[in-house]
């Protein structure tokens, strides 16, 4: 056990710093992860981190990733969070469709795809959830038939980051009218630009539209689109959503590392002496500790097995409850001023509001609570 | 960055907890919890015998040479265990403070100790021959003379220290701290581990309404929570014990932090399994009372949680605004 870098990480982490004190201006710090206006400096950003190499640093070198170990993604993440650098543009296609093709593409469809995904030139959405398929995802209603082209789509999507903006789509539809369930489910590589797709911008709690609907009426996607077999759809979407819960948990702590620092600077500067605010400021410092810990124990696991371990499930459960708690706190620091904008202190009252949405996105916390107690705990399932 | 534990290091885990499930089953703990003395004084001999008094002293005074991570696995499995004997209150709080002939005396099974920091209360002072006292920053050896105190927790009782002069201690008192805090939160680890695997099987077998009680949300949820405080803990737990053997400088703060939070989650650990348990988790019959008297003990141990987050909070944002 060392919880320190090792000479090459260290290195490693040393390069990044300088690379982002170097190329990391002003006016691309603290952007609000998905908010629209940020679009530009984002695209141009991530050809940046492209062009140094630090896209897909996981990814295997003959895919055009760079072969490196989890822990550099892990330093990566962190440094970036820390920096306030905005998210690479493609984060669907780095951490979820690149992936997803990685494992069950074929070598065509690895050449297509992959890369352009890190180059930032394509950019990804996610077609999973439907109005009536949230924590359900098996129940999803979109149709694929199969038709001479290949398939002809229709059907509905919702809560979809990046949809506006995306070149494609991983999208699970059911290929089989007559299946249920987890059978008959097809996964499809959509092109956004296809005649009959249409996106609509979801406005959401805080004001902003980071999420999209996504419409498809009577779009037609050719054959050799399907990743993995027809009707084995069940098993390429939980791959996909496997790299989403995996590689999330070090960006989701480094973001809550941000604002924990936010949180102590403005303790600082409003004097804060309240013996119980003091309590819970500490509390919330000591859980990012506890969590970025369980990340490495995670991470260290998944280097030695190539398993992710159980430890990584508690992740983004807790990040999320600690997020909301978080920002509350802060809310109740600033007082009354909470409820209106004020320079520089305005970003805590969208955060709060946005963090409602952290126990819905990617996996409900209901669903999360469910898959700890049946798949970690062993108990009996509940449906 | 390399957080998991050596071969040898697990090797020793799971033969501690081998020992302990053989020589210590919940009954046998049970009936010595309920008995005068309080624990099995021949124990001790086997535990010299495991070299567990000496894993963290060199080599050359007779001991294994390993270090505090070593020491904290054992805790873990005692703590899991229950182990009722004062190992804790020997290797944990006072054998960092001893000199060498004192010290061999612990390895070789002569001696056991116990501490009193700050004027706390003693733990194991009936079972231990001396007591080492830390106040205002300087430690003394003192015989173990008192008072023993009914104590809600039968496994660790503690004791009232007489009042009486002692030989000053050579060991270094700023760290005993740290390493008494780290101690507490693996054992809280090994608590919380038990007493979710209880709720577990009991969720798992038990039926009501013609199903086992673990498909409702209501049941297998808590133990989910359960289960992310153990694993938040044992994060903590581990990275304070680290911080410990390597005598890094965030051992203070870590300790700190590690205590509060491992101890206020095995409590809450153990409160969801008496609930889980139902009827049968508030009897004496079942284990569930003795590991959540423990970790009640453990919560109360050198300050409730709020005194320790005090400490973290001195620590992020400098001199207190105010006192």
């Amino acid at each position: 056990m060392d919880l320190r870098d090792s000479p090459e990480e260290a290195e490693f982490r040393a390069e990044v710093q300088a690379w982002l004190e170097a190329n990391l201006t002003d006016e691309l710090r603290g952007g609000r992860y998905g908010e629209r206006r940020f679009e530009e400096a984002s695209r141009a950003w991530s050809r940046k981190l492209f062009d140094a190499g630090y896209a897909g640093l996981t990814w295997p070198e003959e895919y055009g990733g760079a072969g490196a170990p989890y822990s550099y993604q892990a330093i990566f993440l962190e440094e970036s969070a820390r920096a306030e650098a905005p998210q690479h543009i493609g984060v669907i296609g780095l951490g979820m469709a690149g992936p997803t093709i990685i494992a069950f593409g074929t070598e065509e469809q690895k050449a297509r795809y992959l890369p352009k995904i890190l180059s930032a030139e394509e950019i990804w959405c996610q077609g999973f959830s439907e109005p009536g398929a949230g924590s359900d995802l098996a129940s999803v209603r979109t149709t694929a038939v199969q038709n001479d082209g290949g398939f002809l789509v229709n059907g509905q999507k919702v809560w979809s980051s990046f949809a506006h903006l995306a070149d494609w789509c991983i999208l699970v539809t059911r290929s089989d009218p007559e299946s249920q369930r987890h059978a008959g489910l097809t996964y499809l590589l959509v092109d956004m630009h296809a005649p009959g797709v249409e996106v609509r911008p979801l406005r959401q709690i805080t004001g902003e539209s980071e999420f999209n609907e996504i419409f498809f009426s009577d779009v037609q996607v050719p054959a050799e689109n399907v990743l993995g077999e027809v009707g084995e759809g069940w098993a390429v979407a939980m791959t996909t959503l496997l790299h989403e819960r995996g590689t999330l948990g070090f960006a989701l702590t480094g973001i809550l590392d941000v604002s924990v620092r936010k949180l102590l600077a403005l303790t600082r500067e409003r004097g804060v002496d309240d013996p119980l605010l003091l309590d819970r400021v500490a509390q919330e410092w000591i859980e990012l500790q506890a969590l970025k810990l369980t990340n490495y124990r995670a991470l260290t696991a998944l280097m030695k097995t190539g398993i992710p371990g159980p430890e990584g499930s508690v992740s983004k459960l807790h990040w999320s409850e600690s997020n909301q708690r978080l920002t509350k706190l802060a809310l109740e620091i600033l007082g009354e001023e909470s409820q209106v904008a004020a320079d520089g202190e305005g970003d805590w009252r969208y955060q709060q509001l946005r963090s409602r949405g952290n126990t819905i996105e990617a996996g409900t916390s209901e669903i999360l609570r469910n898959i700890v107690a049946e798949r970690v705990l062993g108990l009996p399932r509940s449906r | 960055m390399e957080f998991s534990f050596t071969e040898e290091q697990q090797e020793l885990k799971s033969q501690a907890r081998s020992y302990l499930a053989e020589r210590f089953p919940a009954e046998r703990v049970a009936e010595l919890a309920d008995s005068e003395a309080g624990w099995d004084p021949s124990s001790w001999a086997e535990l010299v015998e495991l070299g567990w008094l000496g894993v963290s002293v060199p080599e050359e005074q007779g001991g294994a040479g390993l270090g505090f991570v070593e020491e904290a696995l054992l805790l873990e499995e005692l703590g899991r265990a229950l182990y009722p004997g004062p190992y804790f209150s020997t290797v944990a709080l006072a054998l960092p403070l001893l000199g060498d002939e004192d010290v061999a005396d612990v390895v070789a099974g002569k001696t056991r100790w116990s501490a009193s920091l700050d004027g706390s209360l003693v733990p194991d002072l009936a079972l231990v021959d001396r007591v080492a006292v830390v106040e205002e920053g300087d430690a003394r050896a003192v015989d173990a003379r008192g008072e023993a105190l009914e104590t809600t927790d039968r496994t660790r009782r503690l004791g009232r220290l007489e009042a009486q002069d002692g030989t000053p201690l050579p060991g270094d008192v700023s760290k005993l701290r740290a390493r008494a805090l780290a101690a507490v939160a693996v054992e809280a680890v090994g608590i919380g581990e038990r007493v979710l695997e209880y709720g577990v099987e009991y969720a798992s077998t038990r039926e009501q309404f013609g199903r086992p009680i673990g498909v409702y949300q209501a049941v297998s949820h808590k133990l989910a929570d359960s289960y992310v405080g153990m694993q938040l803990s044992r994060s903590l737990a581990y990275w304070a014990a680290w911080c410990v053997s390597v005598d890094d400088a965030e051992a203070p703060v870590a300790a700190a932090a590690a205590k509060s939070f491992a101890a206020d989650a095995a409590v809450a650990a153990c409160e969801r399994s008496i609930q889980v348990l139902g009827g049968i988790g508030f009897t004496w019959e079942h284990a569930l009372h003795r590991y959540y008297k423990r970790a009640l003990q453990l919560q109360a141990f050198a300050g409730y949680g709020a005194a320790h987050r005090a400490t973290v909070a001195r620590h992020l944002l400098g001199a207190p605004a105010a006192v």
